[in-house]
């Protein structure tokens, strides 16, 4: 085992997807000349060249566009979006043709493509550019959707999305991409697609999540800890497919839970998992599942604001503290 | 015979579009290619007068969109093409897709929503697709192919092949942001895509003149794309100007753009009447007296004595024929079976986590 940055880690995987098959290619924007806009391309043009590494215009529908089209006809694209605040442009050319290109032809086209890039909120960068966009994505039937939120879990979760047969959405954490891990040096370091991990084990309370808000639960999980409290931490890396067995196991087994991340709440897929839970563990539930969120605005620009709208340690904790009836009754 | 255009309606100054023109003889064309355009042609023809039928007893729902007045835009640019030529159009791709070699019974199948139909009944009218024959869809966001056509072309690029990718649009796509994100990339890398935009005036009911300030002919120039005009009613004008075309782009000459220049004799789709608020029945009815492609390419052939009314007769018998064939075969292909929703959602269906939070995963969970 190595440790390596979260960026390393996905540089690694295009490295080795690309050297492993020749119809990898990377498109985006400024990914080739300029190494990348965060820098996980870096080397990449010298590597393989401008063929195979592509710097666009801007110019998101278009390329997106191009992508499909390319896959469609037995090309592996992997198109980078500087951030998926971008890919808004695009979203019909993700939504209405890759996810619905196989079906509507009665199976008998492919759409190996992957789109990636950094999704949600950073520092400072106002609502336009702080936004977690898996809902838009996971909403949608012929999409697949992960958010790896370890240096692991990304090299493997992208070297497993290049290799799907259906496209695939890989929601990287813009503020994840110095963040250092372990990952095993094989190259063949895959994490399936579908596959939920429990990054804590514990016996009180389940927090589900996914991407960057691992680290969130995991903070929150060590802090009740010292009050005594065990928590597991299940990280669902995967939102579609969506692995309910390992969050119904967790839940079964703690009786408790709750939804961390770091969307919306009106349809976010913390609604989608107590949707679930309350649907196949009813009888084991002793609390509501809640679930903590961004706040429902836009991301709003001035430091305490932003700090007020995002889940934070402290709403975490007393989210926590409502289903461990700690603090009197649970809700809100 | 071609020719720089020398009308600059609209502020253009330009002079990349040419303007191609048949002749009055048969253009150098073969003559068993002549006939053959025509015999395509007339399948067309019936094929859309079936399906307006079958629309009208409710064997076709949805919306239907004939291509009526349009059948040389596309007998004259596919048939210019080879088998592994790849081909994509819009909603109005009926005979776009019998063009590229679809069988009428695969087609008609498709439209009455049957599992025999060229997408299994997946699609319908706006969704024809086969992979083998190179015919990729049928997409019904205006526009949103052309990227799709691109694609193809950067992938024919990349594994250095000799084929060429056709898109096809309405001239209402020419408004969208695809359309222009497309032709820049497809300049930049010298992409092998044949534009070919079918410029029959209205975008449903809106003339393309009430909502664009420039002109439809020169659309790709300011992306440095060769532009050209060509009646598409004259099936051997077309068919002679993508016959070099095709030759061209397959030769290197990166991306070309071609106005075809036609005239839809039936409403927007079925739901909409042929003449109306935006166009006035003296007009529908004149174009289609004077720019009927069939009755022009049938004029010709006749002139050439290569073609005679009992010659011709047998040929429309011949097509009326296929397209009842068609009919039939579609009627009595069967409907999807119910237990097939999930298929082709995706690659596979048995891998880890749910794909599906419904039907196929719906199998009751024992609670404790």
């Amino acid at each position: 085992m190595a440790e390596i940055t979260y960026r390393e880690a996905l540089n690694q995987a295009l490295t080795e997807e690309m050297e492993r098959d020749g119809a990898v290619f990377l498109m985006g924007e400024e990914v080739a000349q300029y190494q990348g806009a965060y820098k996980v391309s870096k080397g990449l043009l010298e590597k393989f060249g401008h063929r195979r590494v592509l710097d666009t215009p801007i110019s998101e529908l278009g390329f997106a566009g191009l992508g499909v089209g390319a896959a469609l006809v037995g090309l592996r694209p992997v198109i980078e979006f500087m951030t998926f605040n971008f890919a808004f442009l695009a979203l019909d050319q993700l939504t209405n043709t890759a996810a619905k290109w196989r079906y509507m032809s009665g199976g008998q086209f492919k759409v190996p493509i992957v789109f990636r890039g950094p999704n949600g909120p950073a520092l400072q960068v106002a609502a336009q550019h702080s936004h977690a966009c898996e809902t838009y994505y996971f909403h949608a039937p012929g999409l697949k959707v992960v958010a790896p939120a370890t240096p692991a879990d990304a090299k493997g979760l992208l070297k497993s999305a290049i290799r799907d047969e259906d496209p695939v959405i890989v929601l990287e954490g813009e503020l994840l991409y110095n963040m250092k891990g372990e990952v095993p040096e094989n190259g063949e370091h895959v994490v399936p697609i579908g596959k939920a991990d429990v990054k804590r084990e514990g016996t009180d309370l389940s927090i589900v999540t996914h991407g960057p808000a691992l680290h969130l639960a995991l903070q929150a999980a060590a802090e009740l800890e010292k009050d005594g409290v065990s928590v597991e931490v299940v990280d669902l890396r995967s939102l579609r497919p969506l692995d309910a067995e390992t969050i119904l196991a967790s839940v079964k087994k703690t009786n408790r839970a709750i939804y961390l991340e770091q969307g919306w709440p009106f349809g976010g897929i913390g609604a989608q998992v107590a949707s679930i839970i309350q649907e196949e563990a009813f009888d084991w539930l002793d609390a509501p599942v809640l679930r903590v969120t961004q706040a429902d605005v836009p991301m709003p620009y001035a430091k305490n604001l932003e700090l007020t709208a995002k889940p934070s340690l402290e709403r975490t904790l007393r989210a926590c503290e409502r289903v461990l009836y700690r603090n009197g009754r649970a809700g809100r | 015979m071609a020719e720089t255009r020398s009308d600059t309606k609209g502020g253009w100054r330009g002079g990349g579009a040419r303007e191609e023109r048949g002749g009055d003889s048969l253009d150098g064309v073969a003559p068993e290619v002549v006939l053959k355009l025509m015999r395509d042609m007339l399948l067309f023809r019936r094929f859309e007068e079936r399906a307006e039928e079958a629309y009208a007893i409710g064997k076709i729902g949805g919306f239907c969109h004939l291509h009526i007045g349009q059948e040389a835009t596309a007998a004259g640019t596919i048939g210019a093409l080879r088998k592994d030529d790849y081909v994509i159009g819009s909603y109005r791709e009926h005979t776009q897709a019998l063009a590229k070699g679809l069988s009428p019974n695969a087609v008609m199948a498709e439209l009455y929503g049957r599992e025999d139909g060229c997408s299994r009944g997946r699609g319908g009218s706006m969704h024809l697709f086969d992979a083998e024959k190179c015919f990729m869809g049928g997409a019904a966001i205006v526009g949103a192919q052309v990227p799709t056509a691109t694609g193809f072309g950067f992938a024919i690029r990349y594994r250095g092949e000799k084929r060429i990718a056709l898109c096809f649009m309405g001239e209402a796509a020419l408004n969208q942001g695809a359309f222009h994100e497309s032709l820049n990339l497809a300049a930049v890398w010298k992409l092998p895509v044949i534009y070919a935009v079918e410029n029959n005036v209205y975008g449903m009911g809106t003339a393309f003149y009430r909502v664009s300030k420039t002109d439809v002919d020169h659309r790709a120039a300011v992306y440095g794309i060769p532009c050209h005009v060509v009646n598409g009613q004259d099936v051997l004008a077309t068919y002679t100007l993508f016959m070099r075309l095709a030759d061209e782009v397959r030769n290197g000459s990166g991306p070309q753009y071609v106005e075809i220049r036609t005239y839809r004799f039936k409403g927007h789709s079925m739901s909409d009447p042929v003449s109306g608020t935006y166009r006035s029945k003296e007009e529908v009815e004149r174009r289609t007296e004077e720019e009927d492609p069939i009755r022009i390419v049938k004029e010709r052939l006749f002139a050439a004595e290569l073609l005679d009314q009992a010659e011709l007769e047998e040929m429309d018998a011949e097509a009326r024929r296929i397209v009842d064939e068609a009919a039939k075969f579609a009627d009595a292909s069967p409907l999807p079976d119910p237990a097939d929703l999930y298929d082709s959602v995706y690659a596979q269906t048995n891998e880890d986590g749910r794909l599906f939070l419904d039907g196929r995963d719906e199998t009751p969970r024992a609670s404790g």
